[in-house]
């Protein structure tokens, strides 16, 4: 089984990676863009066949580990 | 006095850290994070600058959870003077023992200069020695510096006088290199027992190497 982790700072905490890519995009012509969020994904292959128990599992791993809640959210996506 | 300096995988300011304590006249003793119990007798533990763990995930996120964290978590728990510089700094706030977090510069650079700081509160173990509003010379070196705490939780900072020093210009006007709310440099805890400060005072403990700063700045630590 197969876990998916999207870590993305929380609305409302600024993204320095974020900012310079929109200025980039804004440089390179595409002006339709209002917004950039930078995250990062976390790919975790579990030895776990019950999907309930591996996102627990995995909720149990960001809330530890994977990200910090203090500026982050996290989304859990369990692929088969 | 004794002072327990904490060496991690990729800490770099150990030794800088060890010449800065004994020129202030403690003993110091280097422990390995796999140590399982703090040196007998430990006045203070440092966790000192550098790239633990490669800065793999977040700074300092993985060094939480190093076997030797426990005791120095259980030593800040009794009132034991912690101070976290740099890379120990962001230790401090992942294992919680601070609040807030640490986000990339705001210019996305490694940031590596000597730079002036504000002493905000000076009613602490930690910048005793100094006075509210002195101005220091001390260098900074981190990409990720960028201190963020919510609206909330900084007026309580404020409140407990929990925020200790701030980035500024020689004069003392604001400086933000970092994008760090409120440009803050340094906080402790409530209980004012755990320091934690991007800034390098080890490395500014000779008039030769640009500034000796880091002596005052200390000071208080030693008394």
């Amino acid at each position: 089984m197969k876990a998916i982790v999207n870590i993305q700072l929380k609305q409302g905490v600024l993204d320095p990676q974020g900012k310079a890519v929109h200025h980039a995009l804004g440089a390179l012509g595409f002006k339709d863009v209002e917004d950039v969020r930078i995250g990062k994904q976390i790919v975790l292959k579990l030895d776990q066949n019950d999907p309930e128990k591996a996102k627990a599992e995995v909720k149990e791993m960001c809330e530890e580990l994977l990200a910090n809640t203090v500026i982050e959210d996290y989304e859990i996506e369990i692929v088969s | 006095m004794k002072t327990a300096i904490v060496v991690f995988p990729g800490t770099n300011c150990d030794y800088d850290t060890q010449y800065a304590c004994e020129m202030m006249g403690s003993k110091t003793e280097f422990v390995w994070h796999k140590e399982t119990a703090l040196p007998k007798e430990t006045d203070l533990v440092i966790l000192p600058g550098g790239f633990s763990y490669g800065d793999a995930l977040r700074s300092g996120s993985i060094a939480r959870f190093s076997p030797v964290m426990k005791s120095v978590i259980d030593f800040a728990g009794k009132g034991g003077k912690v101070l976290g510089i740099c890379n120990g700094f962001q230790i401090l706030l992942e294992s919680r023992l601070l609040p807030g977090a640490m986000k990339r510069n705001a210019n996305l650079h490694f940031i590596s200069k000597h730079h002036h700081l504000k002493v905000v509160e000076n009613d602490n173990d930690f910048l005793k020695a100094l006075k509210s509003g002195d101005i220091v010379n001390i260098p900074i070196a981190h990409g990720e510096g960028n201190y963020y705490i919510d609206d909330e939780n900084l007026q309580k900072l404020y409140d407990q006088g929990q925020v200790l020093l701030t980035y500024c210009d020689a004069e003392g006007n604001p400086l933000n290199p970092n994008g760090s709310v409120d440009a803050i440099a340094g906080i402790c805890n409530r209980e004012k027992n755990v320091f934690g400060l991007m800034p390098h005072p080890e490395r500014a403990m000779e008039t030769l190497l640009g500034s000796a700063d880091g002596v005052s700045m200390l000071a208080g630590l030693f008394r």
